[in-house]
């Protein structure tokens, strides 16, 4: 009757197995149904006061003008068709954000993957490595991008600096429209590489069976061949969840742009949560934002549902 | 082909590796050497070229200075204060949760999980707005009550999950022999699970400190009194404000050495918990 797995995630076919059987509760089951309801009361009232009516509201305000003084008055779909036709600034948000999110995703997921596979290597002071690569990562946002300004200065910058040393002018990084967007890649980079990525990947590469390794070394493979033929393979399970995150959290890029660039130079770092704060913390358009807020999930949802059908091309899920 | 091939195949492969760690090492590393070197020098110093790495003379007192410039400290004990509380009402209504979700079964149990998890994949902007303007009528702005409460409703969806994966994990004769004992499920969840998930409350207490520490949009949105600002929102506020001092000097050294400072908290956190923060992670994430 009960066979409630050891392993975390139900697998779907007893997860619909367990959802379709008719629950009959007798005398005992009620009362374990009522306490495991109480225990769980927290979160359903969470979810009901911050996500779910939030959630509702939202939907609510994008078709009103609404700056929280005044009530809310109905505009229907005025926002979208606004936001569509006539704000100068959503279609440049919307070609920034996916400029940002094209340019800073696959080197993100490469370098992660590198990261882990170095860790992976058996080494005298991986510890001390480990903890190298994961600091950048833990360094406050904020700190982060104060600093990275500084590494970027146009005169005094380290990078500009170093390029100098081998005869390349640099450019003035944040300060140039066309190598803001990369400067915050860089800076974004390197703060996320070493982070929670290389660490779900190092997971999933210590779950990769001995047995296979061996045998490919047996047969000779050089380390390269191994990791392309099947390292890599076996990690695309790993590579397909961390490319949804990273997607998924690269488009509510904000604070990097906030603080350093302000949106600037010529809105060349004008994300579409920048443009979303604006309006609704500083201009008091909530009404607006929340239609921004829907439309950013929208994106999302296009994105992810894209990468899914595209997803059993290259992911190999294991048959073990 | 000599019969030492392999091991100068092994030895350059070693190197190579090494290369790699030192090289990786470097990059991570160097942004904050020369933060630090920037931290210890005066405006004119700053713009020296080529730049000195060690400057000369070495100003250890800017790292006096930048306590009176802004209220540095009173914005790393808020951070402090904010994270405590937000962690302590999210370990216990987050390990209530996952008691329900993990040992119970119930109508509906698992479409609520399931729901529960998608939660994670949602951007909280499309709560952000209503949430402010919930928090606006209730004259909560400009307090730390906005940032706290919430997490005394089930804490983050990650964290339920996170135990429950451990609870499940747990041999259910354990709470069995208990019933039998007559033990009650308040008992159970006090004597024996939460005793049991050290390891991971410990890890969540770290990764949920880290998070504050870091957390930027909700604290720019809800905190307006500087003496009541996060870190990150003080250091924005540092950078806005005192892009240069009253003699029109710029105070990157200061921003430096306030960075710096800031960061040393969950750094040096993790470095000392790092030993519990993989054993949590790993008890509960490899074996799910």
């Amino acid at each position: 009757m009960s066979h409630r797995t050891m392993h975390g995630a139900p697998t779907r076919e007893s997860l619909t197995a367990r959802i379709s059987r008719p629950f009959r509760l007798g005398v005992l089951g009620w009362y374990e149904a009522r306490w495991g309801l109480f225990f769980i009361t927290p979160w359903i009232l969470g979810f009901l006061l911050f996500q779910f009516g939030p959630m509702l509201a939202s939907v609510y305000f994008s078709f009103t003008d609404y700056n929280v003084l005044r009530p809310a008055r109905w505009i229907g779909l005025d926002n979208y068709q606004y936001m569509v036709t006539t704000d100068p600034r959503f279609w440049k948000a919307i070609q920034v954000t996916v400029y940002y999110v094209v340019l800073r995703v696959p080197p993100t997921i490469v370098g992660a993957l590198i990261c882990a596979i170095i860790l992976n290597q058996s080494i005298r002071g991986r510890v001390v490595y480990r903890t190298l690569f994961f600091i950048p990562s833990i360094t406050p946002g904020v700190a982060a991008i104060l600093v990275w300004t500084w590494v970027l200065n146009p005169h005094y910058g380290l990078l500009n600096y170093t390029l100098d040393q081998v005869g390349i002018e640099g450019p003035s990084w944040l300060g140039d429209p066309d190598w803001a967007v990369p400067s915050l890649v860089m800076l974004g980079v390197w703060g996320s590489i070493g982070g929670t990525s290389a660490i779900i990947f190092l997971s999933a590469l210590q779950d990769i069976p001995e047995s296979l390794v061996d045998a490919a070394r047996v047969d000779g493979a050089t380390w390269l061949r191994e990791q392309l033929h099947i390292t890599i393979p076996l990690l695309t399970p790993a590579i397909f969840f961390v490319l949804i995150l990273t997607i998924i959290g690269t488009f509510q890029a904000f604070t990097a742009a906030f603080v350093s660039t302000n949106g600037g130079p010529a809105y060349a770092t004008y994300f579409l949560v920048l443009h979303l704060y604006e309006r609704a913390f500083q201009s008091f358009q909530m009404g607006y934002a929340s239609a921004l807020a829907w439309v950013l999930v929208a994106f999302l949802l296009v994105f992810t549902y894209l990468q899914i059908q595209g997803s059993n091309r290259w992911v190999h899920y294991g048959g073990d | 082909m000599s019969a030492s091939l392999p091991v100068v195949r092994t030895a350059l492969r070693t190197f190579a590796i090494y290369g790699v760690y030192i090289g990786a090492s470097i990059l991570f590393v160097i942004p904050f050497v020369w933060a630090l070197s920037g931290s210890l020098k005066n405006p004119y110093q700053l713009e020296l070229f080529p730049p000195e790495w060690i400057p000369d003379p070495v100003l250890w007192r800017n790292y006096a200075e930048i306590w009176t410039i802004v209220p540095l400290g009173r914005f790393m004990w808020n951070t402090f204060f904010i994270a405590v509380l937000s962690l302590v009402g999210q370990l216990f209504t987050a390990s209530m949760v996952a008691y329900g979700f993990a040992k119970f079964r119930f109508p509906g149990r698992d479409v609520l999980f399931l729901l529960m998890l998608s939660t994670l994949m949602l951007p909280i902007h499309v709560s952000l707005i209503p949430r402010f303007v919930l928090f606006y009528k209730l004259k909560w702005v400009d307090t730390f009550l906005p940032l706290i409460v919430p997490n005394y409703f089930g804490g983050s969806a990650f964290a339920i999950f996170l135990l429950r994966q451990f609870f499940r994990n747990l041999p259910k004769e354990m709470d069995d022999a208990a019933r039998i004992d007559g033990a009650g499920y308040w008992r159970i969840f006090f004597q024996i699970l939460l005793p049991l998930s050290r390891s991971a409350l410990i890890a969540l207490t770290i990764l949920g400190f880290l998070a504050d520490w870091e957390d930027f949009l909700q604290p720019l949105i809800y905190l307006q009194s500087t003496e009541k600002l996060t870190v990150s929102i003080g250091l924005r506020f540092l950078a806005v404000t005192a892009s240069s001092d009253i003699s029109g000097d710029p105070t990157t050294h200061l921003l430096m050495a306030a960075s710096i400072v800031s960061s040393l908290p969950p750094i040096l956190l993790y470095v000392v918990a790092q030993r519990q923060l993989v054993q949590g992670l790993v008890l509960t994430g490899s074996k799910g």
